[in-house]
């Protein structure tokens, strides 16, 4: 919790005293009384109904975050959640906080100069696998490798939900869909080695129907500075359905899933049976526990600085979701870009003080009289 | 070579001052004059954009009215010598107010072949043509065609030629500065810039500091770049081959406190003031592209007055962070060119329909696609009014010279403040690197941009409604994100009235598109009656305009006036909405004529919008029009000739269209 406290620290200090914005946020205050913290989550309802299908995943997304939430001590005026197009982005009308609505694919850059100029915020990205990695694709690499501060959740459900079942750029291969009748050709994105590729200081993956593991992400990935990407696999009964049935069905999920917790062995399977260790050429391998030595067995550690373990974990899954791991791959300490961008505007000021009639004449002026 | 001119189309000099002795004995005269137009052209590479400037800065600082038209190829830095390589700057002063940068040189000074032969059909015969005789060396006249030396066959006998050699008196004059050949070579442009001060009476204690505080940290180019501007003025003093210097009186200027100013910059000095007057921090999303990137530039250096810039990764993220912003209460603005637009109009659109302010610059450029990057037109209007899906209203407004770019982007920023709305900025290249003289404003007297941040529920039921709107402007209250209370969504969905809320409802998003193209259409109400300059009265033809033309537009009315004949301007400042008068204006004259650099963009706006005959003029070379050939047209236009006006245009081999040519 210190972390999001230390960005509150920041509270309504835009590096410009008396501005109109700290002055209409200290009014409201003044009319509504102190500021809200200790929230419950139907605080954080709206009065909309929600329009997913009965059976969605994004619903069971929505109630952990609308739990969860509270216990971040901010409150609900201090909170924007920014989305783009898609099922999954109409999350925004359903949280009793600020939010946009906006464009398909384009919320990340929203959410960059919206939390770039009002570091005070808890700014949040909600979007889909097509949103943030299709058409979005561009902003969302360069927002991680920027390292603004925003909490990113991907809803992937590896399928285009809203426009009705077309394949996606984490579907895999040979998909069948209504626009791949002969099955898809493309070979799919793995988002968390996509974020790790573009630096992402913080990334992390969660099953939305896993209340505690999801919870345990978001958490911190909320308490991270910098951008945080969260990818939630989530189920889209109507389009996909089952998609990840191989890791959430008891019978099959402990075998094919690697829990990652930091500082502890990367041991899993049913019994512990299986872990990972480090292979010949510098990357990581599955290996079964009796065939290796106890201190061959690679100890997760999610603040290394360089990124290529986390990328080796990331490349243990196959696109059938054989070894998923879960959990947070990457949590690193890096300057953030808001943080940065106030500081230069602090800089500036400290070395010669803003002088409206001093800029417009310019240095080379001169006088009629 | 006594009795030489400067080829100015200025009434014929009168030595003014008693002839001036050199040292030496020589004898020199001083010749008045009201008028020049200089064009300075070399390789990209000779620094023709820096002399330029900096002579039009001593020029500003001396008193003369001016007007610049850099001239630039999009290539950094093409094959040396040779033609697409070649640059020019020209700079028209003179002792009056002028409005355009003039339609052909005085006189030229070409640096090396290429630029003589890139810019020589420009020179009317007669006119003074000073060329540096080093560069003219076989291989370098070879590359561009010469079979022989044009300095010295003859072929430049209509004009009055001075060849001389300004890279060895360069180097001569460098020869003990420690610099090699070739770096000493690199200060030849200050060598010229040199003569040329002598030559027009300029300041020259301006360029001596600049170079100073261009070179802080490398004392030993600054001395160098010093030396040379020196040797080069006194090279003027004592030579035989100049006997007469010019003097061009200062312009009778209103009192104040003036500097010079190019479009971009005043653009720029705009946005910063708009987050002085409005006290919102300025957020600037942006993306480089020529002739934008200066915008950026510019403010980029003024984070003092909590100004942010953010170089995004494309132009879409660049228009995005900044609608981000402005919902966070920030003044956010996009700055790009036609290109650049393109890429934004989904988000423009966006910003319509959660109606927050936004400011998108386009500083528009030769199209389409890629097109002439560095070159102006004024092709993106309709882009403007109406390139995105939906019924997508926004406001529209172009600065009409350099300066008036500060005054029309404080407009804009007023318009998207007051009524919570995108708008666009039609700016171009010929204002963005064009400069003029611009009378500093006093901070008091600029607009207030204060605006009512939204802190208190406003329904009747103790609830907030984003979407309530003020009955006047019909603007939505607009509330900041850490607002306690008024939490809220918005977004691209349809909007119930009021509330905001999500809705399908087919009554509903009619009222809701026919509301806010009404709140546009409103804004008419708070503009000032439109300005008809019609000096005479009479005038029986009205010349409408809108942008950068208003100089040439200007000037070639004044020749018509000038011939006896009356005439009547119009200049739009804004776009859309159109004058609440416009229409009653447009109908009183026989003829209305609209030139424009496209093909007749305003021209369908206005006949569409009040069915008036109007005649289309239009060139699209990525020049602003001359004067003289707006002149002829308009003058047969009133003259009761129509259809296709010849122009006496010896420089363009297509003649300019009169027309509607849709
Ligand atoms: C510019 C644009 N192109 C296309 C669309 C249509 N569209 C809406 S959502 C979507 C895909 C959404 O898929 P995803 O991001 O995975 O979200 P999901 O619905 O699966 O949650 C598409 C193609 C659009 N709204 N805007
Ligand atoms: S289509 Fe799929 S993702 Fe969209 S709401 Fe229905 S179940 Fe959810
Ligand atoms: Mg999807």
């Amino acid at each position: 919790m210190t972390a999001i406290e230390s960005t509150n620290a920041h509270v309504h200090d835009l590096g410009m005293p008396g501005n109109p914005i700290s002055a209409a946020i200290a009014d409201s205050v003044a009319v509504s009384g102190e500021k809200q913290t200790a929230l419950k989550a139907k605080d954080l309802k709206t009065d909309q109904e929600v329009r997913w299908c009965p059976g969605c995943g994004d619903y069971v997304i929505l109630n952990a975050v609308q739990s969860f939430l509270p216990s971040l001590g901010i409150a609900r005026e201090d909170m924007v959640i920014v989305s783009g197009i898609g099922c999954s982005s109409r999350f925004p009308y359903y949280m009793n906080t600020y939010g946009m609505h906006s464009i398909h694919g384009r919320a990340p850059a929203i959410a960059t100069g919206l939390a770039a100029s009002r570091p005070d915020l808890s700014v949040w990205v909600v979007t889909g696998d097509g949103d943030a990695l299709s058409i979005g694709g561009n902003h969302l690499i360069h927002t991680l490798r920027r390292n603004v501060n925003l909490t990113i959740l991907l809803f992937n459900n590896r399928i285009y939900g809203l426009t009705k079942g077309q394949y996606s750029p984490t579907s895999e291969i040979g998909k069948v869909t209504k626009s791949t009748p002969m099955g898809s050709l493309d070979h799919p994105f793995n988002p968390v080695s996509l974020a790790l590729g573009a630096d992402a200081t913080f990334v992390g993956r969660a099953m939305d129907s896993d209340r505690k593991g999801l919870t345990d992400v978001l958490r911190q990935a909320a308490e991270h500075q910098g951008t945080s990407l969260v990818e939630i696999y989530q189920n889209c009964n109507i389009f996909n359905d089952g998609a990840f049935e191989l890791l959430k069905d008891p019978a099959t999920g402990t075998q094919w899933t690697i829990p990652l917790v930091h500082g502890e062995p990367l041991v899993f399977g049913p019994g512990g049976a299986s872990c990972v260790v480090r292979d010949e050429v510098g990357g990581l391998r599955i290996a079964e526990r009796n065939q290796v030595d106890a201190s061959e067995i690679v100890v997760h550690d999610a603040h290394r600085n360089d990124p290529s373990y986390a990328f080796a974990l990331s490349r243990l899954s196959s696109q059938d979701l054989r070894y998923t791991p879960m959990g947070v791959f990457r949590s690193v300490d890096k300057p953030v870009y808001d943080r940065m961008m106030a500081d230069q505007l602090e800089e500036a000021r400290a070395e010669r003080p803003a002088d409206l009639a001093a800029l417009l004449a310019g240095g080379d002026s001169w006088t009629v009289s | 070579m006594t009795g030489i001119t400067p080829g100015s189309t200025a009434p014929a000099g009168a030595a003014v001052d008693a002839p001036s002795s050199a040292p030496g004995g020589l004898v020199k005269s001083v010749v008045a004059l009201d008028r020049v137009v200089i064009r300075l052209a070399g390789d990209s590479g000779d620094g023709m954009q820096l002399t330029g400037g900096r002579f039009t800065s001593e020029t500003a600082t001396f008193g003369n009215d001016l007007s610049t038209l850099p001239n630039f190829p999009a290539e950094i830095r093409a094959p040396t010598g040779t033609l697409p390589g070649v640059s020019s700057f020209q700079l028209h002063f003179a002792d009056h107010d002028i409005m355009t940068p003039g339609d052909a040189p005085d006189v030229l000074i070409v640096m090396n072949p290429a630029a003589l032969k890139a810019n020589l059909p420009d020179l009317p015969g007669g006119g003074l043509l000073i060329a540096d005789a080093d560069e003219f060396t076989p291989r370098n006249l070879a590359k561009v065609g010469y079979a022989s030396n044009p300095l010295e066959d003859g072929s430049l006998d209509g004009w009055q030629l001075v060849s001389v050699p300004l890279t060895s008196m360069t180097t001569d004059a460098l020869a003990d500065s420690g610099l090699g050949k070739k770096e000493a070579e690199r200060s030849k442009n200050m060598f010229t810039l040199g003569l040329l001060s002598w030559m027009y009476h300029r300041p020259t204690e301006g360029t001596i500091r600049f170079l100073e505080r261009q070179f802080r940290r490398k004392p030993q180019i600054a001395a160098a770049n010093i030396a040379a501007f020196r040797a080069g003025y006194n090279y003027g003093v004592t030579t035989e081959a100049f006997a007469v210097s010019y003097e061009i009186k200062p312009a009778p200027m209103a009192p104040g406190k003036y500097r010079n100013i190019s479009g971009n910059q005043a653009l720029a000095l705009a946005i910063v003031a708009a987050g002085q007057r409005s006290g919102l921090p300025v957020f600037l999303g942006a993306y480089p592209i020529t002739p934008a990137s200066d915008v950026l530039h510019e403010l980029s250096k003024h984070k003092a007055f909590g100004v942010r810039t953010f170089q995004a990764e494309d132009e879409i993220a660049g228009i995005g962070a900044a609608l981000g912003a402005s919902f966070g209460g920030a003044l956010g603005v996009t700055t790009t060119s036609g290109p650049g637009v393109a890429l934004k109009s989904e988000t423009i659109g966006l910003a319509v329909m959660t109606e927050l302010p936004l400011v998108i610059v386009d500083v528009q450029r030769g199209g389409p696609s890629t097109g002439l990057p560095t070159k102006t037109e004024q092709s993106d209007l309709l882009q403007a009014l109406y390139g995105r899906n939906g019924e997508a209203p926004v406001p529209v407004i172009a600065p009409r010279s350099p300066g008036d770019c500060f005054d029309a982007a404080l407009e804009a920023a007023r318009i998207a403040l007051t009524y919570r709305t995108p708008v666009i900025l039609l700016s171009d290249g010929y204002l963005a690197n064009g400069a003029e003289p611009w009378a500093v404003p006093i901070i008091d007297e600029l607009p207030d941009l204060r605006v009512d941040f939204a802190t208190e529920p406003n329904g009747e039921d103790g609830e907030f409604l984003p979407y309530l709107r003020d009955p006047e402007t019909l603007a939505r209250a607009w509330a900041v994100p850490g607002t306690a209370g008024l939490q809220h969504r918005i977004g691209g969905l349809e909007k119930a009235d009021k509330t905001g809320n999500i809705s399908y409802d087919a009554d509903n998003h009619d009222f809701m598109v026919r509301t806010r193209q009404a709140k546009v259409d409103g804004i008419a109400a708070s503009l000032p009656p439109t300005e008809v300059d019609d000096p005479d009265g009479d005038a029986r033809v009205a010349v409408i305009g809108w942008g950068s033309t208003y100089g040439p537009i200007g000037a070639a009315c004044r020749r018509i006036r000038a011939s006896g004949r009356s005439i009547a301007q119009v200049h739009l400042r804004h776009l859309n909405p159109l004058p609440a008068d416009l229409g009653e204006i447009l109908a009183r004259y026989d003829r209305v004529v609209c030139p424009e650099m496209n093909l007749g963009q305003l021209a369908m706006v206005l006949r569409a919008k009040f069915l008036v005959d109007v005649q289309s003029h239009t060139q699209v070379r990525g020049l602003p029009f001359r004067a003289a050939e707006l002149a002829a047209v308009l003058q047969d236009v009133i003259d009761g000739t129509t259809g296709t006006v010849a122009t006496s245009d010896s420089s363009s081999d297509t003649p300019a269209q009169t027309g509607a040519a849709l």
